[in-house]
């Protein structure tokens, strides 16, 4: 994260602690003293549900809290809007630390700044899908036609358009999510807590409330403090990713730290059965492009530059900017500068080239790379690497991995 | 011969129990004020339709919340009744339920909620209706008599006591069986225990509530009927009646009367609930 020093924090969450029993006060004190949960557990009958955490989250960030059942991470992000009472240590949002408002001052902080989305969606039974929607601005006092036309673009944002007379009881699970999702949005908070929020839902239908997740907070543009117990959902969702066990974090970093460089053994274990084809992406295995052949090169430089690296073909840019304008062989080469052709641009085009883009995942690379070498592009068509067989194999072998490709 | 002195709990009690017959009048002659004008209001008000009229109209009402099945078992019922010239009584039975019912309902959902609210409260209000509920019902009709003397009102007062438990311990139980992210979801949202209470807790608590109500209605038919004793009237009164003057023909048609008509009240308010779940 090199941008980081500029962007602005949104929560901090500062040295926390949640213990739950009597006088858990006197477990704070243990756990700095080096004193395990289960000691704790044993000798004061406290269960420590979070300790000592600390981490930040940045605006417009998607930060997963992942870890084992009852690591602590449902008791954190309660922490953060204070459906629990922390124990000790802060919660700051944009400056105000919530942890010291008194009830008026955290009911305002709620209404404004949090949209909560539930693992068993939490819909109200009594209230038909846009009634619930519309909840947090009925509880705002928001009149009732501007409350429903509100409600009703954050039904439609979550594709449920026309589902708004319906009872939750009527929905499937991912649709009542979505209405979890959309009743969060409603209320156009800056931050969306969401506790385990698909957790509930079958694998297929997971996946495309992920990929819906992702695609709508390019447009809303939401911090979200996402939860759950999965790798792989935590890979896909995460800018950053937070690991828990026993209540404390162990590493705080991208998917990639995680993945490549994993703080300790229990990170490691965690990691250990990651499919990491689903997570690398073209820009992770691609090497150099060099060397290549500019639009002005002549066909005899052209081979002559293949000759000396040893290839059977070339990759044509634009000298300007490195855009990709083809992909020429040996042998083309070679018949053009018999001919007496001056200039290779003619030769060849685009469509010669087989191209991906940057964040294209390795897994669906694999099926292309049997032949020619695949130019890896951005959006403005600039050549920023290219994978042949080899490296996307050695890319895995220096992440440890000894799968078959 | 060492003999220990016999308690004199009874005189005790004869004296506390008078002391609050003066100290309370005010309370008992409101309370006596209002069940009299309501079963009153009631009575005239349900007589003053033709019995036909009447029973069309419970039976409209029947159809309506709970089915055509028990819409034509409610006319059927109420025909049977005024076929064997129970109508009166049956009448001043049903204003005698309505009103306990409506009294123990002013002071049960109350509680049913501050206690479904309030740990402590709960913990002390436990025990209380424990008690009321192992006791036999024909205690309460012994205090009903020194506030109120004997009639009706004490009926009704005894009624309310051995009725009330239910309404109190659902109302709180179906607050208290709320599920956790339910209100976890009402509490993120900055709802303010007001907003909770009305808007939340009470509407997901309503089955469980009218269950108690329903609970409540049928407790009261059945002690109106031993309340007869202290002179309830109404349909008890025509079977304690023939109890004594042993008619057994007589105490039965009675007693048929009252099976009938706590069948209609307990399928339609059983219904009520339901009816406002898929509403
Ligand atoms: N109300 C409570 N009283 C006592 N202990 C609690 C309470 N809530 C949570 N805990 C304890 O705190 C620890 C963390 O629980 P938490 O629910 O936060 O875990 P989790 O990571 O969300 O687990 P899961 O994946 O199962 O949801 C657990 O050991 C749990 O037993
Ligand atoms: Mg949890």
């Amino acid at each position: 994260m090199e941008q980081t020093e500029e962007r602005k924090v949104k929560i901090r969450i500062q040295n926390l602690y949640k213990v739950f029993g009597r006088n858990p006060q006197r477990a704070v004190g243990m756990l700095k003293s080096g004193k395990t949960k289960d000691e704790i557990l044993q000798k004061s009958k406290l269960a420590v549900g979070v300790a000592d955490a600390s981490f930040d989250v940045y605006e417009g960030e998607t930060v997963v809290v992942m870890g084992l059942s009852g690591s602590g991470k449902s008791t954190l992000i309660r922490c953060v809007n204070r459906l629990m009472e922390p124990t000790a240590g802060k919660v700051i949002v944009d400056d105000i630390d919530v942890t010291q408002l008194d009830q008026d001052e955290l009911r305002e902080v709620r209404r404004r700044k949090f949209g909560m989305v539930f693992q068993s969606f939490a819909l109200f039974p009594h209230k038909t899908v846009l009634q619930n929607v519309e909840f947090g601005l009925e509880i705002q006092g928001v009149d009732p036609e501007v409350r429903q036309a509100k409600a009703t673009e954050s039904l439609n944002q979550v594709g449920l358009k026309g589902w708004g007379e319906y009872y939750p009881a009527n929905l499937s699970g991912g649709m009542k999510q979505r209405v979890g999702l959309a009743r969060a949005l409603a209320v156009d908070p800056d931050i969306l807590l969401m506790d385990e929020a698909f957790s509930a839902l079958d694998p297929l239908i997971r996946t495309d409330m992920q990929d819906e997740l992702i695609a709508l907070n390019e447009r809303v543009q939401k911090t979200i403090l996402f939860i759950t117990h999965d790798l792989d959902e935590a890979l896909k969702m995460g800018d950053r990713i937070v690991l828990m066990k026993d209540g404390a974090i162990v590493q705080v970093g991208t998917p990639e730290d995680i993945l490549s460089r994993p703080a300790n053994d229990y990170v490691a274990k965690f990691v250990e059965n990651v499919d990491i084809t689903k997570v690398l992406t073209a820009a992770d295995v691609m090497k150099k492009p060099t060397p290549v052949a500019f639009v002005k090169d002549g066909p005899r430089t052209a081979l002559h530059k293949m000759k000396e690296a040893g290839l059977s073909g070339i990759f044509v840019v634009r000298a300007s900017n490195w855009e990709l304008v083809g992909h020429l062989t040996a042998q083309r080469a070679a018949a053009a500068a018999k001919a007496g052709e001056r200039w290779i641009d003619h030769l060849t085009t685009v469509d010669d080239c087989a191209t991906v883009p940057l964040d294209q995942p390795v897994r669906t690379i694999f099926p292309m790379v049997s032949g020619d070498p695949i130019a890896v592009i951005d959006d403005s068509k600039i050549l920023k690497g290219v994978i042949v067989r080899g490296s996307v194999i050695a890319a895995l072998s220096e992440r440890g991995e000894d799968e078959d490709v | 011969m060492f003999e220990i002195p016999r308690m004199p709990l009874a005189q005790w009690v004869d004296g506390l129990l008078a002391w609050l017959t003066s100290a309370i009048a005010p309370l008992t002659r409101a309370f006596a004020g209002f069940v009299r004008g309501g079963i009153d209001g009631i009575v005239a008000g349900l007589g003053f339709l033709p019995p036909v009229v009447l029973m069309l109209l419970i039976g409209a009402a029947a159809w309506w919340i709970a089915s055509r099945k028990v819409a034509i078992f409610s006319v059927a019922g109420l025909l049977f009744i005024w076929n064997l010239g129970l109508w009166g009584p049956t009448l001043s039975t049903i204003a005698l339920v309505l009103v306990a019912t409506f009294i123990s309902m002013l002071i049960g959902l109350p509680l049913g909620i501050l206690s479904g609210l309030s740990q402590s409260f709960n913990k002390m209000v436990t025990p209380v209706l424990d008690l009321m509920q192992t006791m036999p019902a024909f205690v309460y009709l012994i205090p009903a008599i020194p506030f109120f003397g004997l009639g009706p009102v004490a009926a009704a007062f005894a009624t309310v006591i051995f009725s009330i438990p239910p309404a109190i311990r659902l109302t709180s139980l179906g607050i208290r069986q709320i599920d956790r992210e339910m209100i976890e979801a009402s509490d993120a949202f900055g709802t303010t225990t007001m907003q909770k209470l009305v808007k939340v807790q009470l509407p997901l608590a309503l089955p469980t509530i009218m269950a108690g109500i329903n609970q409540t209605i049928m407790l009261s038919l059945s002690m109106v009927v031993i309340a007869a004793m202290i002179g309830a009237g109404g349909l008890g009164g025509e079977v304690w009646r023939a109890i004594q003057r042993l008619r057994a023909g007589q105490g039965v048609e009675a007693g048929l009367a009252i099976v009938i008509i706590a069948m209609i009240l307990d399928r339609i308010t059983q219904n009520i609930a339901v009816k406002k779940e898929q509403a």
